[in-house]
């Protein structure tokens, strides 16, 4: 036996563990939990992790609701100047409203962060023009999107969390720089948009403000004409990618993943997620980027489109946002549509 | 004794450097000189060298050397020639297809061009590889099994990123050549396909897949256990069976009532491995140019059982049903 090569045993060894660490770093730490929900051997289970999940819990606590105030009183539009979204409102609602968004919105910078200090009715400030769209937005997501938002619904909270400027937003990504004269296939890079993927690293801009297709599984057993390509099958996937990751789920939490395309065999969550999908791109397209002209440089994406709404800017890792915390029971007047956000409903309903 | 039990090669032969057989006036393609190592000792033959190269065996590392050249340079440019970047990025880079647009055109060099070349490169590379696995098994004066073992691989090589795109029309249904990329364009492949788990050439694939790696450990684990027998004297053994051989077959015999030889063993490894490819092929060159949705034509012949609904109202197509805003 020849022991010439042991004195370099604890060196590989050391090597071997690095290698060995460095190869599980992307793992989850176990345990991991399964939760059945569909039929019994089909493989429709919700995964999650108690630990991160106990994490992600106490991250999507809302806040206390403002304490109600007397019904009745003078209404907001005959005390205060203009006043376009809620003027039906009472001035003591009015006012509790006021309070809970800016908690919501701008705790930190308070009153003056949307208000002129020396005119509150002044339309000067740009972000109290944007308020204004927000409202008709907020009004508009809980009126008329039922079949996403439910009765849980949305506040200004549910993506703002406290900042001005919500956590998870995003812009037309134009990509990393790349040498002059490449043609860049748009994927590639590893982007956190798509959850690390290689995929397409904006499938937000055509899915979630555009609406191109994003079905692209065949409809027949046999050829019939469908000329859906293998990379435009990645545009969705990358989508579907960032739908998973924002809602903190596995593709079974919409899909059965034997026939992704069947709805027949999907859990009725994927309906919820379809009307999201166009939910999203009206907040985007309708009230969002008509906004551009208002909105300084710093709300901007590189390519200079406005900051726009993905699912991960509810969700924040979460099924359903806050983990379904009915906090729009406390604000009705974030429920239904009034003043001007009627006329910025969408023309095309 | 615990000499045998070891599952790691406990015996090193130090023998005097031997280029081979003499190959007259061939010898000069022999390079490369000879060496010992001890730690290739470890795991097989401690001689390492000399390589024979000749002119197939050139021009098929020149060829590499060009496509790996052509698709690690524009991978670095696709992050702005940043080393950094580049090998922090690696993983994810890639030599994507061309677009769909241009068909079977051949399209500018910045856009998709140079994946065309490097595909040809690397063609032109393995198939000179090929030639030269055949050209050493005869000169050596052997059967040609390991070259038709390699031209399996190339099939199913061939398939994917030649013969399935020409009959799609299209060069953007070849994979692209990067590490995460070419499996998300596996995982994507088989989404638009309809999943390829319901495509019977691919579960025969992973049938001979998992059958290889069964049949290589049921063999491997056969011959060192009986090596103390003498039982990796097992080409001998095929004719001439001795206790090692008859051992190991009663093993067999006595655990499941039937036994391979010490001959048909390696045929049943070689079939396997080699259907794995071949079946994989099939079933690729079949998707989308036969079959559009293997789950559906999975349903349409019996082959996806229904499961029941176990909502009482089962989801239906918001688009079908008007429910849309």
């Amino acid at each position: 036996m020849n022991n010439s090569g042991n004195s370099g045993t604890p060196r590989t060894l050391a090597a071997l563990a690095t290698l060995a660490i460095l190869f599980v770093a992307g793992c989850e730490r176990p345990p991991v939990d399964t939760v059945q929900r569909g039929y019994r051997g089909t493989g429709m289970v919700a995964l999650y992790n108690p630990r991160t999940l106990g994490e992600q819990v106490q991250a999507n606590m809302p806040p206390e609701a403002q304490a109600p105030v007397p019904a009745g009183g003078p209404k907001a539009s005959d005390v205060y100047q203009n006043v376009e979204v809620l003027g039906d409102l009472s001035v003591a609602e009015f006012a509790r409203l006021m309070v809970a968004i800016t908690s919501w919105v701008a705790p930190e910078q308070g009153c003056n962060y949307c208000h002129a200090p020396d005119n509150f009715a002044s339309d000067d400030v740009y972000t109290k023009r944007v308020a204004r769209v927000m409202l008709a937005m907020t009004q508009r997501a809980n009126a008329d999107w039922q079949a996403h938002v439910g009765p849980t619904g949305v506040t200004c909270y549910t993506c703002h969390r406290g900042q001005p400027v919500p956590s998870y937003v995003w812009a037309t990504d134009p990509g990393q720089p790349h040498a002059r004269g490449l043609a860049s296939a748009g994927q590639n890079i590893a982007s956190d948009t798509v959850a690390g993927a290689s995929l397409p690293y904006d499938p937000l801009t055509p899915f979630l403000e555009q609406d191109y297709d994003i079905r692209v599984v065949s409809g027949t057993a046999l050829p019939a004409g469908s000329r859906k390509s293998i990379k435009q099958t990645e545009w969705t996937y990358a989508l579907m990618m960032h739908m998973s990751d924002s809602l903190g789920v596995n593709c079974t939490h919409c899909h059965n993943t034997r026939a992704f395309s069947s709805w027949e065999q999907s859990p009725p969550s994927r309906v919820k997620a379809w009307h999201a999908i166009r939910q999203v791109r009206e907040m985007n397209s309708s009230y969002i980027a008509p906004l551009a002209d208002q909105l300084p440089e710093s709300r901007k994406g590189p390519l200079g489109d406005p900051l726009k709404v993905g699912c991960n800017t509810c969700h924040q890792g979460a099924y359903k946002p806050l983990y379904g915390a009915r906090m729009l029971e406390a604000y009705p007047s974030l429920a239904k549509l009034s003043g001007a956000a009627k006329d910025m409903r969408p023309k095309s309903d | 004794m615990a000499e045998y039990q070891n599952i790691f090669t406990r015996v090193q032969v130090h023998s005097p450097a031997y280029p081979g057989v003499s190959l007259g006036r061939d010898n000069v393609n022999r390079v490369g000189g000879t060496w010992h190592s001890y730690w290739a000792g470890k795991i097989g033959d401690a001689q390492i060298g000399p390589i024979y190269l000749g002119a197939t065996g050139i021009l098929s590392l020149f060829c590499g050397f060009i496509a790996i050249e052509i698709i690690g340079l524009n991978m670095w440019a696709s992050v702005n020639w940043d080393p950094v970047e580049f090998v922090r990025q690696l993983p994810w880079l890639a030599l994507e297809p061309p677009p769909p647009k241009y068909g079977l055109s051949i399209p500018p060099l910045h856009d998709g061009g140079w994946w065309l070349m490097a595909g040809f490169f690397l063609t032109a590379s393995i198939l000179l590889w090929w030639w030269r696995t055949f050209q050493r098994s005869r000169a050596l004066g052997m059967g040609t099994h390991l070259a038709w073992a390699f031209a399996g691989a190339i099939w199913l090589y061939l398939v994917l990123g030649f013969i399935r795109p020409l009959l799609m029309g299209s060069w953007s249904e070849a994979v692209p050549f990067g590490i995460f990329p070419h499996l998300d364009w596996t995982a994507a492949f088989s989404i638009r396909y309809g999943n390829l788990f319901y495509n019977p050439f691919h579960m025969l694939s992973i049938a001979f897949l998992y059958g290889s790696t069964l049949l290589f450990a049921m063999h491997g684990a056969t011959v060192l256990a009986v090596s103390r027998f003498g039982g990796d004297r097992e080409i001998d053994q095929i004719v001439d069976r001795g206790t090692a051989s008859e051992r190991a077959a009663l093993f067999w015999r006595w655990t499941m009532g039937f036994n391979a030889t010490m001959e048909s063993i390696h045929r049943w490894a070689w079939w396997f491995a080699v259907l794995t490819v071949v079946t994989g092929g099939i079933g690729i060159l079949l998707t989308g140019t036969v079959v559009d949705n293997w789950y559906l034509w999975a349903v349409k012949h019996g082959v996806a059982p229904a499961y029941p609904a176990v909502d009482a109202m089962p989801v239906t197509d918001p688009m079908m049903t008007g429910a849309g805003q």
